[in-house]
């Protein structure tokens, strides 16, 4: 039935199209306005940068597990790569402390701003959420453009920040100043470089511009004006090109998901855009926004600063975004898992207003938590207070969303494959994570856990097996939607299970080492610290449960490439699915669908008593029988 | 492939796609400048009692570019309004003023930057105070050699702004006493060793100075001229934002504004010479881009007005 009304209607469709001539390859794959090329674009940039952020990481474990030992297979290539030995970052293949931090401060911006953000709200919001609202395709399409290569430039400015002299950012992904504003300073080599074709004042001020620290300043510039067109382009998408009939209670969870997401990006992220500007004029103009008055430097007051700045203020709005910015990352990945369960348990999620009003209060509240990262700056018992009381509220609409995901389960009749394992393994990770932050929402406790490795498996459990599990699960469910092939199940388990008992193996160890004491930046794992010594050797296991993950993520990459070309091909809707984005012609052309949607019916309407089959298309109509909706769609 | 509600209103909504998008936008702008205003206030409010400048600026120029903005604000809603009434050639004349209005705003603006850019100030090493800095002298470099700067130095240094300014705060009596300080007041005094008065005058050239003393706001046609030692500065520099807290917000502030107002002005004048076409093919949706550009440059001359008062007047 599908493929007939959509060969059928396709014939209409190309009457209404406005532009006839086919479009050039830069046009159409490259600078393209339609959502669902760019959602791709940032799909495989996303993915690009997880593998780059997991590389790092395992640089790292490896140093914590055998520190002072050279790195097997890259030491040399790295060596050379940053410099030789007068680069100071790798020596003789063993990594020296600047490189390991520059390694943590990186892993941490490139997961967070480069992977898990354009994967989830990106690529997922901007391929998915116009199908599943029946638009054509975003309300902005050259604004989405403009968005993703503004996206782009931040991201590569971000990776060859690498390689300018001195190595990338080193001051943790937070960025706290003062060390950020004095760490970092114009390089030698750089200096050399730039007065070949300036003044001296010209090439410091350009070597003060290309160092570590003030280039992810200006990726971070980048990054955040992207995420700001991407935003308001979701939310006008959602508000004003719902298709006939898509009420507000009729949209797909996932589409309230990116809603919410969109609003914490719009009004979160700017303020930290502008203390990115504060701090570069920090390090460029050599204003003090963040500089104390009478700052001692390696034993000598510092003279090039004014003082008189705060390092709170760049906490404070830092965590404005910082905080929502949790929330970012986990409320696409609920909406893909809330969409992957109601299809593969054939029936409605338990509990969609809640879910709904949950997210909405998740978003309102995560404006109000941000200074529970700070309880150890001095701020103040009340503010302190007042902070905890508003993060264990918080919990409160996270264990309804979890809670209501969790019921979804009870009585379906579950088809176990890839992606609803995938989005099964969620639920518990996630609740892992989010238990095991509410002891940190208490100042007391948080003075003794602070910036420990407990704070690392906390986050870490909420964000690896939690988050990038739901973006997983929406590779997989999504794929032939994009590809019209099905990636291979075999492969696919055989991903999935290594992966999840190494997360765990990665993270777990970590909460018995954060309680023994351990700090999360020690260069060596703690290896010359006593107080570690009791839980050293949890580092060993760690690091090769690390390795052993990047083993098991060549099924998925073999999988995602190979399925492209050999997958399983499937009709326009192998899930059977109810929402939207499953009831367009395969392969969806610029504007999506064959004709005009209406919408009938709520998003998950599977196995409703006395329907012929067990799940209804939202955009089937009521009562009427099979044959007439055949004529009444072409 | 058409996007729907580009030029019309969703009816269940009430506004076309542009309009939504351009009030989303202005509210993450807000955000944008609410955490600046929220830097302001921390850093102010975080600064040791009696070490925030005010009253530095000049408050004169400040004010003609509110009026300037506040006028090309009123323009641009009537130019919109002579789309709707299908008036072309008044919208052009509006639209005309407006961009007349947001040159002449950055022309002012470039020569308050300039007039900063030339005006130098010294820190003075002092070891008994915890920052390393005491006493501070503010003028216009006249000359320079290896050992010091000669500085004509400004009339009223930046501890009497503060004692005159608290002193007007106080009783009527108090306030006497603060123009009296005014009218017997020759020059400032310096204790600091590394200060060395010349017993010179100079008579500034700039602009700035002659206007200041035409409309009487600077007494002083001759300002005095001093001797800094180099090894006795702990820090100097012309009036930059890496000054001091204060020219560092104002900088920034300013700054970020005035990338707005060009950005406006580009936008508006593409609509005057560039997409007027548009106005006679399509004029609903003409006066819808002008109406969104228009909500743009209100929200921009709305940031001007907090900004006037609180980087000139507090």
């Amino acid at each position: 039935m599908q493929e007939a009304t959509a060969t059928a209607s396709h014939g209409d469709h190309s009457h209404d199209h406005h532009d006839h001539e086919p479009l050039s390859f830069w046009s159409k794959y490259v600078f393209s306005t339609d959502h669902k090329v760019i959602g791709i674009q940032y799909a495989i940039t996303a993915l690009l940068s997880l593998m780059g952020g997991f590389i790092m990481m395992m640089l790292m474990r490896w140093q914590l597990a055998y520190p002072g030992e050279s790195i097997p297979f890259v030491g040399n290539l790295l060596e050379n790569v940053t410099g030789g030995a007068q680069g100071g970052m790798v020596v003789n293949g063993v990594m020296q402390p600047q490189f390991y931090n520059a390694l943590g401060a990186m892993h941490g911006t490139i997961m967070v701003f480069l992977g898990v953000v354009p994967l989830g709200f990106a690529a997922f919001g901007n391929y998915v959420m116009p199908l599943q609202i029946g638009a054509p395709d975003m309300a902005f399409p050259r604004l989405n453009m403009a968005s993703f290569w503004t996206f782009l430039p931040g991201a590569l400015i971000m990776f060859l920040s690498f390689l300018v002299p001195g190595g990338a950012a080193k001051s943790g992904w937070t960025s706290y100043s003062p060390l950020a504003a004095t760490a970092d300073q114009p390089q030698g080599p750089t200096i050399e470089f730039f007065s070949k074709f300036l003044s001296d004042e010209g090439a410091l001020f350009m070597a003060s511009i290309f160092n570590g620290q003030s280039l992810w300043l200006i990726a971070m510039v980048f990054l955040i004006s992207s995420s700001l067109l991407g935003s308001v382009n979701v939310i006008v998408t959602t508000v004003q090109l719902r298709a006939k009939g898509m009420s507000w209670m009729r949209m797909p969870y996932f589409v309230w998901a990116i809603l919410v997401t969109a609003f914490l990006l719009l009004l979160a992220f700017p303020p930290l855009e502008a203390a990115g500007i504060m701090q570069l004029m920090d390090r460029v103009a050599h204003t003090s926004f963040f500089m104390p008055a009478g700052l001692y430097v390696g034993g000598e007051v510092l003279n090039s600063y004014a003082g008189g700045g705060s390092p709170l203020l760049w906490q404070h709005l830092f965590w404005f975004l910082g905080h929502p910015e949790v929330y970012v990352m986990l409320l696409p990945a609920v909406g893909i898992v809330a969409e992957v369960i109601a299809c593969n348990t054939r029936k409605p999620l338990w509990g969609y207003k809640s879910l709904v009003f949950g997210s909405i209060a998740l978003g309102l509240l995560s404006f109000i938590v941000w200074a529970h990262h700070m309880y150890m700056t001095g701020m103040g018992a009340k503010v302190s207070a007042f902070f905890q009381t508003t993060t264990t509220i918080i919990s409160i609409p996270s264990v309804i969303i979890l809670t209501a995901l969790l019921i979804s389960l009870w009585g379906g009749s579950i088809r176990f494959n890839t992606p609803m394992l995938f989005a099964i393994a969620f639920l518990p990770m996630f609740g892992i994570g989010g238990l095991t932050g509410i002891p940190l929402a208490f100042s007391s406790i948080g003075s003794y856990l602070h910036d420990s490795y407990y704070v690392i498996g906390h986050f870490h459990y909420v964000v690896a097996p939690g988050v990038i599990f739901g973006l997983f699960a929406g590779v997989y469910h999504w794929y032939p939607k994009v590809t019209g092939r099905k990636m291979n199940e075999f492969l696919g388990k055989l991903h999935f299970w290594p992966t999840l008992i190494c997360m765990n193996l990665i993270f777990a160890p970590m909460f018995i080492q954060g309680m023994a004491g351990m700090h999360r930046r020690w260069y060596d794992g703690g290896a010359t610290y006593e107080l570690s010594e009791p839980v050293l050797h949890w580092n060993i296991v760690m690091t090769w449960a690390a390795f052993i993950m990047f083993v098991a993520q060549i099924p998925f990459i073999w999988n995602f490439f190979t399925a492209w070309f050999n997958g399983q091909k499937v009709g326009t809707n192998p899930w059977n699915a109810t929402t939207l984005d499953w009831q367009t012609p395969f392969p969806a052309p610029h504007g999506n669908f064959a004709g005009p949607v209406t919408v009938y019916r709520g998003p998950y309407e599977y196995s409703v008593p006395g329907a012929d089959k067990d799940y209804t298309p939202q955009n089937e109509p009521d009562v009427i029988p099979e044959k007439e909706t055949k004529e009444v769609k072409a | 492939m058409q996007i729907p509600y580009e030029v019309e209103e969703r009816p269940d909504t009430g506004v076309y796609n542009a309009k939504l998008g351009i009030w989303l936008f202005l509210a993450s702008e807000i955000m944008l400048f609410g955490g600046l205003f929220s830097a302001y206030i921390f850093l102010r409010l975080g600064a040791p009692e009696g070490s925030w400048p005010d009253h530095v600026l000049w408050d004169l120029p400040g004010l003609i570019n509110t009026a300037i903005l506040i006028l090309s604000s009123v323009t641009v809603v009537l130019s919109y309004i002579y789309v709707k009434l299908n008036n072309f050639m008044m919208f052009r004349v509006c639209m005309i003023i407006t961009l007349v209005c947001a040159g002449l705003f950055m022309g002012i603006k470039s020569f308050e930057y300039n007039g900063k850019f030339h005006h130098f100030g010294a820190f003075m090493k002092d070891t008994s105070k915890p920052q390393g800095y005491g006493e501070q002298i503010t003028g216009h470099v006249i000359g320079e050699n290896e050992d010091f700067f000669l500085v004509a130095a400004d009339s009223r240094q930046p501890i009497d702004w503060l004692s005159a300014r608290e002193l007007k705060k106080q009783s009527p009596a108090h306030q006497k006493l603060a123009s009296e300080h005014d009218a017997v007041h020759h020059g400032p005094v310096f204790n600091h060793p590394g200060i060395i008065p010349t017993g010179d005058k100079y008579k500034p050239k700039s602009l700035e100075h002659k206007i200041k003393v035409a409309i009487g706001k600077e007494k002083h046609k001759e300002h005095d001229v001093f001797k800094v030692m180099k090894d006795q500065i702990f820090r100097h520099s012309m009036f930059t934002p890496g000054y001091n807290a204060y020219f560092a917000i104002y900088f920034t502030m300013t700054g970020l504004h005035a990338l707005h107002v060009i950005g406006g002005a580009v936008v508006l004048a593409y609509f005057c010479f560039i997409d007027h076409k548009r106005f006679f093919t399509n004029r609903k949706h003409f006066g819808n881009r002008i109406e969104v550009a228009g909500l743009f440059w209100h929200f921009v001359d709305l940031v001007w007005i907090f900004l006037f008062p609180i980087l000139y007047l507090l």
